[in-house]
């Protein structure tokens, strides 16, 4: 915006001091690149840095840097994704982040759909009460709870069990879903609701005809954001299910580089199919990641 | 095993939805045969128990206990009065968590806000604005666990002599300047540690800042500009001050961040060489079975976050004043 503003116009003086002026106006801006063109680098040359070692041999990456292979000999091989496949239990650990991440966000977008309609289109004593408690809730760090859940879970004799786990992030999801869907739902225009009241449909029938399909659009986005936050979470999952045979990718990780000493170069094949799915996700789907992450500003 | 398990996810994925249908379905039939006045006091508890109910056993119930657990021994068969606090309070080791704490709440909240501010300002000027918010964006998406593994790289340290493969110190090698041990010496480690968290965060502060930069009218800046302001005066006297009450938000959000922080440290450096931190203290006390300690940890780290919490509620009542 600014940058029009303070750009040289096109002069009636001629071509040529307009040319010099832009010139001018070009150097003049080179720092505002240059600062631009590192900032962007320091954010982005560690990622490649480590996708690139991640396709090297555990004796290239002791030798040299990652940036030697840029030049030949490249030296590409796919050893290590092949070394961390191999791994008892990282196949397992994969197949498990996706059996917790599915259906953990299923259950808990579904139970705050519905709590959030409560909140928004009922009245009810307490109401406010409830929902600043709910607000307070978004922000409660979950060690505050990890050690009597833990307890309840091995009370249930589900402790260690991928269930234990959905039930634990729906609990600690679910305080910013209503709130966030609460607002979203607040805002949908009153009067659709009124004219079906008056046409004799009962809440079950505005809930699920009317609020349900028009709140889709902040659904994908929460989905979007929970699914992720599932996906790349280790506190959770290392809680309840660090020692499980059932223990997710990201803690599968977390407890190979740290038993490693020596070598561990190797889980780079590792990260970089953690996150290849997340990241996925963000190219392809940008927009509604960038509306999630956003609308999520309030969660600690 | 895996086929149990995938039935099983199966299973919920398709049955939660259908038992939350027959809920409401099942549920409404019985209540609109109640009488009215019945009716409009019931339905509302109806329709909110499963999400308070799922709020009460795992957040609200636990915190309650875990106060009680604070105050017990570990074996939950006497009380103690406030002798895990003591200890938390009075030990070395977890002073330093506690100091390390404070550097993620000082130095993580104010450099990820700054650096997003900076960000969203500098890349606003520039036509290739969408690519290089790609750019500062991309550590968001990534977890804790691989941006660890990404810095662990970068921190490589090979001994004098040798030949350096971390990417830092082959740069400080470029500069003639001896190799540093940026995890394992205490003068480096806690930096290096927040500057991944930073990392990961300028991203996300980035964003919010610049969606609310985008909707400051031109107009201002423009009569600005004719009031014979320059670019830095304006940036500094116009446009940050109204971004002020985003900054406040994000800032908070950080805040609550670094008190939270526990992955990068984990999985980098698990907390030795004096980089524990809060939350990796509560885990490992946990882990020893010292559920006493642990508990006192987990409040205190609360208790940190209480000033924050009420931040929140108040910003929440002023916007619902506004509805």
């Amino acid at each position: 915006m600014s940058a029009e503003a303070t750009r040289p116009r096109e002069s009636a003086v001629g071509k040529g001091v307009s040319a010099l002026d832009n010139l001018g106006y070009r150097l003049q801006r080179l720092p505002l690149h240059l600062v631009i063109i590192i900032f962007c680098a320091i954010w982005v040359v560690p990622t490649i840095g480590m996708i690139i070692n991640s396709f090297r041999s555990l004796q290239d990456m002791g030798n040299a840097g990652w940036w030697t292979t840029l030049f030949p000999p490249h030296g590409f091989t796919l050893a290590s994704y092949q070394a961390v496949l191999e791994i008892d239990g990282v196949p397992q650990s994969i197949l498990s982040s996706i059996l917790i991440t599915i259906p953990a966000t299923v259950i808990q977008l579904t139970i705050a759909t519905m709590g959030a309609y409560a909140f928004a289109w009922m009245r009810f004593p307490g109401r406010n009460i409830f929902f600043i408690v709910i607000v307070a809730l978004m922000v409660v760090p979950i060690q505050m709870t990890l050690i009597p859940v833990l307890q309840l879970f091995h009370l249930l004799g589900i402790q260690g069990t991928i269930v234990a786990v959905w039930l634990a992030h729906s609990g600690y999801g679910l305080p910013f879903e209503v709130f966030l869907l609460r607002n979203y739902l607040g805002g949908l225009p009153r009067e659709i609701f009124e004219s079906a009241e008056v046409d004799g449909a009962g809440h079950a029938v505005r809930f699920l005809r009317i609020a349900v399909p028009m709140t889709i659009p902040a659904i994908a986005s929460l989905v979007i954001f929970v699914f992720l936050g599932i996906w790349n979470d280790l506190l959770v999952a290392l809680t309840f299910l660090g020692t499980s045979q059932f223990r997710p990718f990201t803690v599968m990780i977390a407890q190979l580089v740290t038993s490693f000493g020596g070598g561990w170069q190797f889980l780079t094949a590792a990260a970089v199919l953690q996150m290849a799915l997340p990241l996925a996700v963000f190219i392809f789907l940008q927009r509604y990641f960038v509306r999630g992450i956003t609308s999520g500003s309030v969660k600690g | 095993m895996a086929l149990d398990q995938i039935i099983t996810a199966v299973v919920a994925v398709i049955g939660v939805p259908l038992v939350l249908l027959a809920y409401i379905i099942v549920g409404e039939q019985v209540i609109e045969r109640l009488s009215d006045r019945l009716q409009t006091w019931i339905r509302p508890y109806f329709w909110a128990l499963p999400a308070v109910g799922f709020a009460t056993v795992f957040m609200l119930y636990p915190m309650a206990r875990t106060v009680i657990f604070s105050l017990r021994n570990n074996d939950d068969n006497a009380w103690v009065g406030f002798a895990n606090y003591n200890y938390f309070f009075t030990f070395p080791d977890t002073l330093t968590a506690l100091r390390n704490s404070l550097l993620w709440l000082v130095f993580y909240t104010f450099f990820a806000v700054a650096f997003g501010l900076i960000a969203a300002i500098l890349l606003d000027r520039v036509r290739y604005e969408a690519l290089a918010k790609v750019a500062i964006f991309l550590p968001v998406p990534i977890s804790a666990v691989a941006a660890s593994i990404i810095w662990k790289f970068m921190f490589e340290y090979q001994p004098v002599g040798a030949t350096q493969t971390g990417t830092l110190n082959a740069l400080l090698g470029v500069a003639h300047h001896d190799p540093v041990a940026w995890l394992v010496d205490s003068t480096t480690n806690n930096a290096a540690l927040i500057f991944v968290g930073i990392w990961t965060a300028v991203g996300f502060c980035m964003v919010i800042i610049s969606a609310s930069l985008k909707a400051i009218s031109t107009e201002v800046l423009e009569a600005a500009r004719i009031d014979g302001a320059n670019e830095f005066q304006i940036v500094w006297l116009v446009v940050t001050p109204l971004l002020w009450p985003t900054i406040t938000v994000v800032g908070t959000t950080m805040l609550i961040n670094a008190l939270k922080t526990f992955d990068i440290v984990y999985v980098m450096t698990n907390g030795a060489y004096d980089t524990d931190v809060i939350a990796t203290r509560m885990f490992s006390q946990l882990q020893s079975n010292h559920i006493g300690r642990a508990a006192a940890v987990g409040v205190v780290l609360f208790i940190a976050i209480v000033p924050l919490m009420l931040v929140n509620i108040r910003r929440f009542q002023q916007q619902e004043e506004q509805r």
